[in-house]
């Protein structure tokens, strides 16, 4: 303060107020809600878990058969409409123990995302999901493990019909 | 130009307001087995690169790029997407076989517009988030600024936008594809509802699904497959300032500068007397009225008047929208400007059914990335080439 004036007008800036985004700064919230077409092939894998079953779909040019099932064969670019049931049981080809959420939240216990090969695919076929019921010490590339699913009134045709993946054997 | 670049194949599905039956990646795959049929060739042997157009939020996925090879015969091969208009995807494509590394160059765009819940948010958030935004005016409202300004320079009347409608939803009743084929009044437009002044609801093009691929080769490589290469004569495009503070607001500058890109690579000296027949973007009725004078088509001025007199109809002087064109097709967001090329080529080829033009061979394409924008292409397309017939 000079001594010709003794308060300034006005109100000061608080610490809060930088803090809270009131000055400085622009809030604004986008809406992009979306409802995507599940397709012929994504549409019957789906309505399969939800009967409890993982469908693969077969290509006969390039004799393999794939997870999750698609309209079409990526390799030889031939239409593939041929579904084959696959028994829900595979091997592990890779996994990550997972120490943070989506949203970035650090938690004690990880998730454990891997991919199954699930046996009667044709490698490089395998279904990505997480693994469950196994210490974080145990868990090992080649690893026998199997689908645990939701109770059937609980599902609801998503890959979450699905809660993990366990060992065969109780490790 | 030392080669020439030539469209062999075409291939699409729709154009549906909706198509719950398929995915995204089944449309394109249908399409892309029709373009490749067409084109005779195998994407897994014979096409060098592949260039698809698109947009994160129009698919609600961060980083889209990733999902376009598989259905297109892409994977393990040279693929890359643009974040613009299909005939951006073309300019592109152009540009590689013209660098001689690449004999056979796909592009594909698509539209799954009925999958996108919050349309209007998505184009909201396309507006300056500190300038614009804030003041929550619908976007349409950019166009409602445009047609007022161009409508009271140009002396285009409402009745002439009107006229706009009616012609191309009559058109798009001769064309399978169309989703929007009406035979409408001028007065139904003027009485539908006010949306952004002096924008009805009728002079706005609705949204349609679907996906077009198309299959580019170069010179010899184009004789080779084709009995009749549609040859890409000239491509051009050009932005005018983003700012809705300081951009052209009466003409589309944007379709003066690529029009001018085009014109000069194509060699054309008259537009108004060599282009035969135009696809241009009409997402608003007057939009077709402001490219049609901002590509040197008619005078400034002259293009409401000339749409009203017929010169503009499917059996006028300067047939323009014989498609249906948005308005009667339906907006197909980033595939929007493969639609209007789609339209040259099946006219240049004698294959557009009960709404082919008499005598054709050299047409024009055009495309606007929509509001906000000031982004558009154009592309000169012709059965010929330059100065000697093919
Ligand atoms: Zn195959």
């Amino acid at each position: 303060m000079t001594q010709r004036i003794a308060s300034y007008p006005g109100t000061a800036l608080s610490e809060e107020d930088i803090e809270r985004g009131r000055v400085l700064s622009i809030h604004d919230r986008l809406r992009a809600d979306y409802a995507w077409d599940a397709g012929l092939a994504i549409g019957r894998y789906l309505d399969g878990l939800k009967a409890g079953q993982i469908l693969g779909v077969r290509c006969e040019r390039c004799d393999r058969t794939v997870v999750p099932p698609r309209a079409f064969c990526e390799q030889c670019f031939a239409p593939m409409d041929a579904f084959v049931p696959l028994a829900g049981v595979g091997t592990v080809n890779t996994f990550s123990l997972c120490y943070v959420t989506w949203d970035v939240k650090r938690i004690a216990e990880p998730l454990i995302p891997s991919v199954i090969d699930l046996d009667g695919t044709s490698p490089p076929a395998g279904i990505m999901h997480l693994l469950g019921g196994v210490a974080t010490d145990r868990v090992r590339i080649g690893m026998r493990v199997r689908a645990v699913w939701k109770p059937a009134r609980a599902r609801e045709g998503a890959i979450t019909d699905i809660r993990y993946f366990k060992p065969l054997r109780r490790g | 130009m030392n080669t020439s670049v030539g469209i062999v194949g075409i291939g699409w599905t729709g154009f549906r307001p909706v198509t719950p039956e398929a995915s995204y990646k089944e449309l394109v795959y249908e399409a892309a087995v029709r373009a490749y049929a067409d084109a005779g060739v195998d994407p897994r042997r014979d096409v060098d690169s592949f260039v698809t157009v698109s947009e994160d939020f129009h698919e609600g996925t961060s980083i889209f790029d990733e999902y376009v090879p598989d259905q297109l015969g892409g994977a393990q091969r040279p693929v890359h997407t643009i974040t613009g208009d299909g005939l951006h995807g073309l300019a592109a494509a152009v540009m590689q076989i013209l660098t001689g590394r690449f004999r056979i160059v796909v592009v594909e765009g698509h539209s799954k517009a009925s999958n996108i819940l919050t349309l209007p948010h998505i184009t909201a958030y396309a507006l300056d988030p500190i300038l614009n935004r804030p003041l929550h005016a619908n976007p349409l409202a950019v166009a409602g600024l445009e047609a007022c300004r161009y409508m009271h320079e140009s002396g285009a009347t409402r009745e002439q936008c009107a006229a706009v409608v009616v012609k191309n939803r009559r058109n798009a009743l001769r064309n399978p594809a169309a989703a929007y084929g009406a035979d409408l009044r001028a007065e139904d437009v003027l009485v539908s509802e006010a949306v952004a002044s002096p924008i009805t609801r009728l002079e706005i093009s609705d949204h349609a699904d679907g996906a077009i691929v198309m299959v580019l080769a170069d010179d010899e490589t184009a004789r080779r497959l084709s009995p009749h290469p549609v040859w890409m004569r000239g491509i051009g495009w050009a932005n005018d300032s983003p700012s809705l503070e300081s951009r052209c607001w009466a003409r589309a500058a944007y379709a003066e500068q690529a029009a001018a890109m085009a014109y000069r690579m194509a060699g054309i000296g008259n537009p108004a007397e060599e282009i035969q027949f135009a696809e241009v973007d009409d997402t608003f009725a007057y939009k077709e009225l402001q490219h049609l004078e901002a590509l040197g088509l008619c005078a400034q001025g002259r293009a409401g008047p000339l749409t009203v007199e017929g010169a503009t109809a499917p059996d006028g002087c300067l047939p323009v929208n014989v498609s249906g064109g948005s308005l009667g097709i339906g907006h197909l967001l980033d595939a929007s400007g493969l639609a209007r090329v789609l339209e040259v080529v099946l006219q240049l080829r004698g294959q557009a059914g009960s709404r082919q033009l008499g005598d054709v061979y050299t047409g024009l394409a055009q495309s606007w990335r929509g509001v906000p924008t000031t982004s558009g292409a154009v592309a000169v397309l012709s059965s010929r080439l330059s100065g000697r017939e093919s």
